[in-house]
């Protein structure tokens, strides 16, 4: 599975009074098995390119290419292109509606045209990866849950379609820590399970460093950096210009490194941060 | 589809008639819509069709969006169209089978589908070129006299402005769940009526949660700000009439004696 977008443009409303451009050449590649952050303004984009990939909005000009296939030329079905690429949008759990959890998270198992037995295996496995009791859950009411729950049942409604492309945008908004780090938990290892293809969203630049083997900043709707999360992240100045940040462990890194010359660290977590500067102190604990 | 009606969408810009007083325009656009049913022929259609497209003329709106309002009802004047076509008795032009069109169908159906078409038009330029809140305040000013005798006008006005405010909200939420429900493989586009209004169960189903969410959120910021209605209430922008409202005041008495007088022209 790989994902290829070249040149791609996106204007809103053309020839209207609110006519805006929202995607402005943008191109890039994503091989099998990448997880890729995206970081940038609200307004810079991401959305609208997110939406790009699984069709469902077709773009001003330029193309898709989800393994070679072209989804942006209308030939391709677009439930074959659901199919694979499955799209997790800001704050999912005001999509549930149905009258149980297992209802709800069979509702795209169900459009893709599986039998029921299929719908049941499938609703089983999706809710086991959010990290979810299966039978505990399956009759209660979506609307009953507390809120990291029904987060965790929306994006099993997703995964419930075993996509090979998994999109999520900003899958932690609104969420307490805890039920923050949960989920991030919740996602790496659905990643490390389903071997697919992550992509992300989020404005907060820890998580993006520690989650993603490339990262891409997107602003004014283009897609101005590229790179590994170290690459990106050297690059704070620029950062900063448009508004975004580095993790925080690289802030304070930062700093040590200008009042101490001598002292050489890459860390982007704290755990790194935390081990380059007791080796730096000299073996004492920090 | 929803993104074609114009009614109640506002297109910003600063002319003669984006300036005048909303109650000037809504008291215009009443007039306006009684003397269409004053007019009894063609030459007084002539005339008012000729005044609304001088005002659309000095209100620069585009004639793309005033007519974009029309598409959503086109069924309609269609419709409407057929009916008097063929319901009305009369000197018969044309006959097959059980159809038949009589000389004074084919007027009638010309006249209401012309005074369907200016009636939309008519008051779709008042929403074009008013905020709806300019509108809503109009309108409770208007109002104001009728709470003599009981009518909660502010409290209307309000309603409406809490109606207009969040139809372009409801409208971005309809599109994301339309959206996110798309991405789980939902299709709203093939299969009979019935299996239709069953798909949108999942669009309906959280749109109603969601406007509950939202009411709620706005009762309680409200409360948090100490509203308690209408009386002793100011604002911060008082709409006052200002010269050009006389003037279109003076123009609206005298295309009123015009239309009148359209009357008595016999053809």
């Amino acid at each position: 599975m790989s994902i290829s977008v070249k040149n791609l443009n996106y204007i809103y409303n053309p020839g209207m009074p609110g006519e805006t451009v929202a995607l402005s050449d943008v191109t890039f590649d994503v091989a099998d098995g990448t997880v890729l952050g995206i970081i940038g303004h609200t307004g810079s984009g991401k959305s609208t390119l997110l939406q790009h990939l699984n069709g469902l909005i077709k773009p001003t000009s330029g193309e898709v290419l989800i393994d070679g296939e072209c989804i942006t030329d209308g030939k391709v079905k677009m439930t074959d292109i659901r199919r694979k690429v499955g799209l997790v949008f800001q704050y999912p759990e005001y999509q549930l509606f149905e009258e149980t959890v297992s209802k709800d998270v069979a509702f795209g198992p169900k459009n893709l045209g599986l039998d029921e037995k299929e719908q049941e295996a499938r609703v089983r496995k999706a809710i086991g990866l959010v990290g979810l009791d299966y039978d505990e859950i399956k009759d209660l009411s979506p609307f009953e849950l507390s809120g990291g729950m029904k987060r965790r049942v929306a994006i099993a409604g997703v995964i419930a379609m075993d996509p090979k492309i998994l999109i999520l945008d900003e899958p932690t908004a609104g969420l307490d820590p805890s039920a923050h780090r949960d989920i991030l938990a919740m996602v790496r290892r659905i990643h490390e399970e389903m071997g697919i293809i992550l992509i992300f969203v989020s404005h907060n630049m820890a998580d993006i460093a520690e989650m993603s083997d490339k990262v891409m900043v997107m602003s004014g709707g283009r897609n101005v950096l590229e790179g590994t999360p170290a690459e990106v992240f050297s690059k704070g100045d620029v950062l900063s210009e448009m508004g975004l940040g580095v993790p925080p462990a690289k802030e304070i890194v930062d700093i040590i490194k200008k009042k101490e010359p001598r002292f050489v660290s890459g860390a982007l977590s704290v755990d790194e941060a935390a081990r380059d500067i007791k080796s730096y102190m000299g073996g004492q604990e920090v | 589809m929803i993104r074609d009606i114009t009614l109640g969408q506002y297109y910003p810009g600063d002319s003669w008639v984006h300036r005048l007083d909303a109650r000037t325009k809504i008291i215009a656009t009443l007039l306006y819509l009684i003397e269409l049913f004053v007019v009894n022929n063609f030459y007084g259609f002539l005339i008012t069709a000729a005044a609304l497209f001088t005002v659309i003329a000095i209100s620069r709106v585009p004639l793309k969006f005033i007519f974009r309002g029309l598409t959503a009802v086109f069924l309609i004047i269609v419709f409407t169209f057929l009916l008097n076509l063929f319901m009305v008795d009369g000197r018969v032009l044309w006959h097959w089978k059980f159809l038949t069109i009589t000389y004074e169908g084919l007027s009638r159906a010309f006249f209401m589908a012309i005074r369907l078409v200016l009636i939309i038009i008519g008051s779709s330029i008042m929403t074009l070129t008013t905020k709806p809140v300019e509108l809503t305040d109009g309108l409770e000013k208007l109002l104001y006299p009728f709470s003599k005798i009981g009518l909660p006008s502010h409290e209307i006005a309000l309603m409406m402005t809490i109606a207009l405010r969040f139809i372009p909200t409801l409208m971005e939420e309809t599109d994301k769940i339309i959206k996110a429900q798309q991405a789980r493989g939902a299709d709203f586009e093939s299969g009979n009526l019935f299996q239709r209004a069953k798909s949108l169960i999942p669009i309906l189903v959280p749109l109603f949660v969601s406007s509950f969410r939202i009411a709620q959120d706005l009762a309680l910021a409200m409360e948090a700000r100490c509203y308690h209605g209408g009386a002793g209430r100011t604002r911060m922008n008082e709409i006052r009439f200002e010269r050009a409202d006389a003037l279109a005041a003076v123009l609206m008495v005298l295309f009123l004696a015009v239309i009148i007088a359209s009357r008595f022209i016999s053809i």
